[in-house]
């Protein structure tokens, strides 16, 4: 039996073959090498992510995110649910949060939610955590040091936090506007985290990325530069949407502004599977668009 | 759609404070904002909007109904959330701008070209459909929303950031025929069917 | 005390002996300070170290102690030797404390310690124990002024504190303002919705309270004396004058609403309906008294209406109010739930520039937001009349609308703030038209006998405020202490704490009054000035000066102390030109004799002097404490604390000068505007008059930097060192002073 067991939500952008397809890949590691086990909710479906709001409203929003938390009761049964996604976290917290203070809104959810097959009905019964809460509070810090068998010394790391893992509910006893938890991993793994990181909660847009790619790129170049002024070698984070947009658009921000970048952009958990011995292929390197030339030489040390 | 503007301008006659209240999703705190400005401030599109939530707030309360449901402002919300976390009233800021924003959308008020209105309904359609987010068909359709000749244009220019993602394994190349979804869809659809009615009903928005 | 006998105690405890020679500084306290006693204590506060002193006295006869231990604001009680003059020597904080612990500096810190020494046993000599003032007044009754909420209050508190009470008020019943409101703004939890009034219950409880005797329809017509002897004429409207005596007084004659008749603009006067917030609490009064809902002067019902903030108030222009009245806000939201309660559909909008609901005001300000109140920020420009009803224009400050309005409107309220009942203006300058309406009021409220006036001194605005930090309630005229909106702008929840406060205040003075004590600052102190008479030139800069008009003058034209007004600050000490003020332990003498009795090296040593004046409230507090912090300071100056810099006298200055001293430094409290100064104006009289030393310098032929004033604060720490350093750089820098060795 593993030490630890969570109902788990994975998220579109995880799936085979998607934007955080690498994320899944070092999730998977890290969890094995923590002995952390998590039970796939069957046939789960999209959380409708913020983006979602226009067309789908505030019913449909929840019903889609009730749904896969009724699966997770019916079949994880007394499992936290966990979602590694930033979005996906948020909107079933959300839909929890929201339901748990509505009766009215609760009924016409189930009511709702007897239309889709499984007999479904939500009763509330489950927390819904991001994978780091879990890290850091089931595991705790410590835990989380003694795997390590390549410390990643050297690297300098910017801790980018982002939005939706940070607020509006963020992780507890973090502060909003300077959450600490993320340079704590960087510190534990072995580097250095950059203390100063001034857009360590800045927004990189989010979906507006592609509905308004030159104000989403104005807020990203601004998270790199900073990044690049405190001397890290490398932003890490942990969410999937800010690993995508601060990674991918670099290319045309270099041409919009005729900056240099090229910052690679990594998740927490590709830091703790090389630290904790991973290959790069299990730490899902190759996913990276930007490589990550250091963590890949260290990944390889030894091998 | 022009019949539900209609229909809801006769129902509330005036009050448009009123109308947000019962129609927009957290529509109730409108009326609770000490007009502190804090949102404005820590919003990180906050010069883009030609309207900032502070004044939205004020706007709705000095019942310019065309103005809001009509403005821009709105769909530059990228949910970071900063507004709900600073506003010393703590009201969902956040919410009632999508709420505002999907309302509007709704009642057909909402500015037809705006990139954001566009995606954001490809988006729900897109994972309507199959129940889960299909990138590949998503920024497809996306790139070619404005015809054939401009997707083209745009695909050339997110040629690079293709590849890219195609080459590390994180875009599907045969998304478009091979995308999986869930295999409860047909409940998924009578599902969310049903959320719908319930939420029309609820707001009166059908007979 | 016929014979002088000198005890001389040195404490070698908290690094004292370590630092200096004991020794050597017991021998100059014999052969220089001519103290027939001497003695040394390794820990001279404990009970064997104060047994010791106790037994000298009762003993030895020793009747002057000099204790060469800390500073005098340490070990107060334990210092204390009731038949003995007191005299504290400063070797800790400002000596080994600001000094560094070094051999090098050995030397220059025991010269400090033995000029110190010196000091304290010359001033021992020019010191006695101050007998009780003979006019003490022993009447403890007192008088409030003002039958209003804060007025009531006051006589209660006071009443059940066990105090025989007068309470006067000028109209036929109690109440004052606050009668006239139909509810007030809530005091109590959850801060939500009006509450009643209250005036009925507390006018019954006034009534009920044998300790409390009213007057209705009176005022005070005359009011002579000082604290414990006050004698006070009340004249009734129909009946005759009465003569009683009182120990204090609580002047509590609240405000009047600013006169809206000066706001055509805002339609008051040319529409009836526009009402001021009074205004409206007549309305909503006379509605309710028909079990009504409240409506339109013309009888029609009332669908939209609109509040008008800062309605003549916080006014940039010099037309009206300056100040914000502080309660307006949370009246306009209680005047708004007047409505919504009644009907939920009745629009109801406030237009501010700025919302101050302080405190549990806040809850209230959000309750009325649920209620559906309308907050709008934004500046009115306009009120017109429109059809049936009235438009609003304004300036959407939000929206940055010039144009913006509000039409349909059935009434407009306009907040109009307090204008303080505070009588006549003593310092008003005739010609000068000061803050428009507010200072224009002649008719006197106590009608005091003073010299310097009928009634007490304002502060700012009319209002009689005195430093509201530091001593709230406090008036210039000691024993009597205002309270309410006299005081400040305030609602009655203030206004409740304020009476509460102002009566503490009025039974502390009746007490001090009868001990022959001092009140704040100088709590507990037993002097008194008294004055040679055959030395007075007459000339009334004394009775001119005096902050709290405590000297009046007698039929002959000299002055007349009323030693229970006073305050024991000195300024008329420091005023006398013929130097015939004093106080036993304060005098012309006691500090004159410490300047001369410091070591003043000849011009080749390189050792200068500098005298520091320092105030003790707040000056020498801060030197101690810049000590405690051992922040290291010039060795070559030597510091006397003055209870004020108003009590400085020029000859200490020129005395100082002429035998040999290179710099004099006064520190004392900010004067101005936003004074620190405890004594109100003493610090700016000793400004005023340093501004004339020059002359007297250049007379001396001396440059004008030897004689620097410096304003400092409690908190300044690391600043009072600092200048001392700065000054003592300048002093090297002109060179020794010429005057040495004659």
């Amino acid at each position: 039996m593993a030490r630890k067991e969570y109902s788990f939500y994975p998220g579109c952008s995880s799936e085979r073959r998607a934007s955080a397809s690498n994320y899944m890949v070092s999730v998977e590691s890290m969890c094995q090498k923590l002995d952390i086990k998590l039970n796939e909710i069957p046939d789960w479906n999209c959380c409708g992510a913020s983006i979602g709001y226009a067309q789908g409203g505030e019913l449909p929003r929840h019903v889609m995110n009730a749904r896969n938390l009724a699966i997770s009761e019916q079949v994880n049964k007394g499992q936290d649910v966990v979602a590694t996604c930033a979005a996906c976290w948020l909107g079933a917290k959300e839909t929890k949060d929201r339901l748990a203070h509505d009766q009215g809104l609760l009924a016409e959810a189930n009511e709702a939610l007897r239309e889709a097959g499984m007999n479904l009905v939500y009763k509330g019964e489950q927390e819904v955590r991001h994978m780091v809460e879990v890290l850091i509070e089931d595991l705790g810090y410590d835990e989380l040091r003694k795997p390590v068998v390549k410390p990643l010394e050297g690297m300098k790391i910017a801790g980018y936090v982002g939005c939706q893992t940070n607020r509006p509910f963020g992780i507890a006893g973090e502060s909003f506007e300077n959450p600490k938890y993320l340079d704590h991993l960087i510190e534990i793994v072995g580097a250095e985290p950059v203390e100063k990181y001034d857009q360590k909660v800045t927004c990189c847009g989010g979906a507006l990325a592609f509905s308004e790619p030159e104000k989403s790129q104005a807020q990203i170049k601004k998270i790199v530069e900073s990044a690049y002024d405190y001397g890290a070698e490398m932003i890490v984070t942990p969410c999937p949407v800010c690993q995508m947009n601060v990674e991918i658009y670099q290319g045309q921000i270099n041409k919009r502004y005729g900056t240099k970048f090229n910052m690679p952009v990594t998740y927490y958990s590709q830091l703790m599977t090389v630290a904790y011995g991973g290959s790069a292929k299990e730490a899902g390197l190759n996913g990276q668009i930007v490589r990550a030339p250091r963590l890949e030489e260290i990944a390889a040390k030894g091998r | 759609m022009g019949d539900l503007n209609t229909s809801m301008i006769e129902k509330y006659r005036n009050d448009f404070l009123k109308e947000v209240e019962a129609n927009v999703e957290e529509g109730q705190w409108v009326k609770m904002c000490m007009q502190c400005g804090v949102c404005s401030g820590s919003c990180p599109l906050g010069p883009s909007w030609e309207h900032p939530p502070q004044e939205i707030f004020m706007m709705i309360r000095a019942g310019r109904r065309d103005e809001v449901l009509k403005s821009e402002s709105m769909w530059m919300c990228t949910s970071c959330y900063n507004c709900i976390v600073r506003c010393p009233r703590e009201l969902p800021i956040t919410h009632i701008m999508h709420g505002l924003a999907n309302y509007a959308h709704r009642l057909g008020l909402a500015p037809k070209m705006n990139p954001t209105r566009r995606f954001a309904k490809i988006f729900w359609d897109n994972i309507a459909k199959s129940g889960r987010v299909n990138e590949l068909e998503l920024s497809m359709r996306l790139y070619f929303m404005d015809g054939f000749k401009s997707g083209v244009q745009k695909g050339l220019e997110m040629k690079d950031i293709g590849i890219g993602m195609l080459k590390t394994g994180r875009l599907n190349p045969f998304g478009l025929f091979a995308h999986k979804g869930c295999k409860d869809i047909k409940g998924i659809h009578k599902m969310l069917k049903k959320a719908y009615e319930i939420e029309d009903r609820k707001k009166g928005f059908v007979a | 005390m016929a014979d002088m006998k000198v005890g001389a105690y040195l404490c070698q405890g908290c690094g004292l002996g370590e630092r200096l020679d004991i020794k050597g500084l017991a021998t100059v306290a014999q052969k220089e300070g001519k103290a027939q006693v001497v003695r040394e204590h390794e820990f001279l506060c404990n009970s064997q170290g104060v047994a010791m002193i106790q037994k000298d006295v009762a003993e030895e006869g020793v009747n002057r102690v000099v204790i060469g231990a800390c500073s005098r604001r340490a070990k107060v009680e334990a210092f204390q030797f009731p038949t003995a003059a007191v005299t504290r020597v400063n070797l800790r904080e400002q000596v080994i404390w600001s000094q560094p612990d070094t051999d090098e500096a050995r030397e220059l810190t025991q010269e400090m310690a033995a000029d110190y020494i010196r000091m304290g046993c010359a001033e021992a000599k020019k010191t006695a124990v101050p007998a009780i003032n003979p006019a003490a007044g022993h009447n403890k009754r007192i008088l409030v002024v003002g039958g209003g909420i804060t007025g009531m209050t006051a006589a209660l508190e006071a009443a059940r504190g066990g105090y025989d009470v007068l309470l006067v008020e000028k109209e036929a019943a109690l109440g004052g303002f606050a009668a006239k409101l139909h509810r007030r703004v809530p005091f109590t939890e959850p801060f939500a919705d009006p509450q009643d009034n209250g005036v009925a219950a507390l006018a019954a409880a006034v009534q009920g309270e044998s300790r409390i005797q009213v007057f209705l329809g009176a005022t005070t017509t005359r009011t002579s004396g000082a604290p414990g002897a006050f004698s006070v004429d009340i004249t009734t409207e129909s009946g005759p004058t009465v003569t009683e005596n009182v120990g204090a007084i609580v002047m509590a004659t609240g405000f009047r609403p600013y006169d809206a008749s000066r706001l055509p603009e805002f339609g008051f006067g040319s529409s009836p309906l526009v009402v001021d917030q009074a205004g409206l609490e007549a309305l909503a009064s006379d509605a309710a008294a028909k079990g009504q809902a409240i409506v339109r002067p013309d009888g029609k019902a009332v669908k939209s209406v609109v509040f008008v903030q800062c309605a003549g108030q916080r006014d940039e222009t010099g037309t009206h109010l300056k100040y914000c009245s502080g309660h307006c806000c949370n009246t306009s939201i209680k005047q708004a739930m007047y409505f919504k309660d009644q009907n939920p559909n009745v629009d109801t909008a406030i237009i501010y520039t700025d919302l101050r609901t302080p405190g549990n005001g806040e809850d209230f300000y959000r309750s009325a937001q649920r209620k559906g109140v309308t907050f709008t920020k934004g500046r009115v420009a306009k009120v017109e009349t429109a059809g049936d009803g009235l438009t609003v224009h304004f300036h959407d400050l939000i929206l940055n609308d010039q144009a913006a309005t509000i039409s349909s409107v059935d009434l407009v309220v306009l907040a109009t703030g307090q204008v303080p009942n505070s009588g006549v203006d003593i310092e008003a300058k005739p010609a000068e038209s000061k803050d428009g309406e507010a200072r224009v009021q002649s008719v006197s409220i106590l009608n005091l006998t003073y010299r310097q006036g009928p009634d007490v001194p304002q502060l700012k605005y009319g209002f009689t405020d005195s430093h509201f930090i530091c001593f709230p309630y406090e008036t210039r005229r000691t024993g009597i202490y205002t309270a309410g909106p006299v005081r400040r702008p305030m609602d009655i929840a203030q206004a409740v704490e304020d009476a509460t406060g102002a009566a503490l205040k009025a039974i502390q003075s009746v007490e001090s009054a009868a001990h022959g004590r001092a009140v704040h600052p100088r709590a507990g102190d037993l002097s008194y000035p008294s004055f040679r008479r055959e030395g007075c030139t007459q000339c009334k800069r004394c009775t001119v000066e005096c902050p709290f008009g405590a000297i009046d003058e007698d039929e002959q034209r000299y002055p007349q102390f009323n030693e229970g007004r006073c305050r024991r600050c000195g300024t008329c000490m420091g005023a006398c030109p013929v130097r015939v003020i004093s106080f036993e332990n304060y005098s012309i003498d006691t500090v004159g004799a410490q300047i001369k009795a410091v070591d003043v090296p000849d011009e080749f040593s390189e050792k200068p002097r500098i005298l520091l004046l320092a105030c003790e409230n707040d000056a020498y507090p801060a030197l101690d404490m810049a000590g405690m912090n051992r922040r290291v300071s010039s060795a070559f100056v030597r510091t006397i604390p003055v209870r004020c810099l108003g009590s400085v006298n020029m000859i200490w200055i020129t005395d100082a000068l002429n035998s040999g001293y290179d710099g004099v430094m006064l520190m004392g409290c900010k004067h101005g505007d936003d004074y620190q100064c405890h004594f109100v104006k003493g610090s700016e009289l000793a400004s005023y008059r340093m501004s004339k030393i020059d002359d007297t310098l250049k007379n001396l032929n001396l440059e004008v930097d030897r004689v620097r004033t410096l304003e400092v604060a409690i908190t300044d720490i690391e600043r009072v060192p600092a200048l001392i350093d700065e000054y003592a750089a300048k002093i090297n820098e002109i060179g020794m002073s010429p005057f040495k060795g004659f």
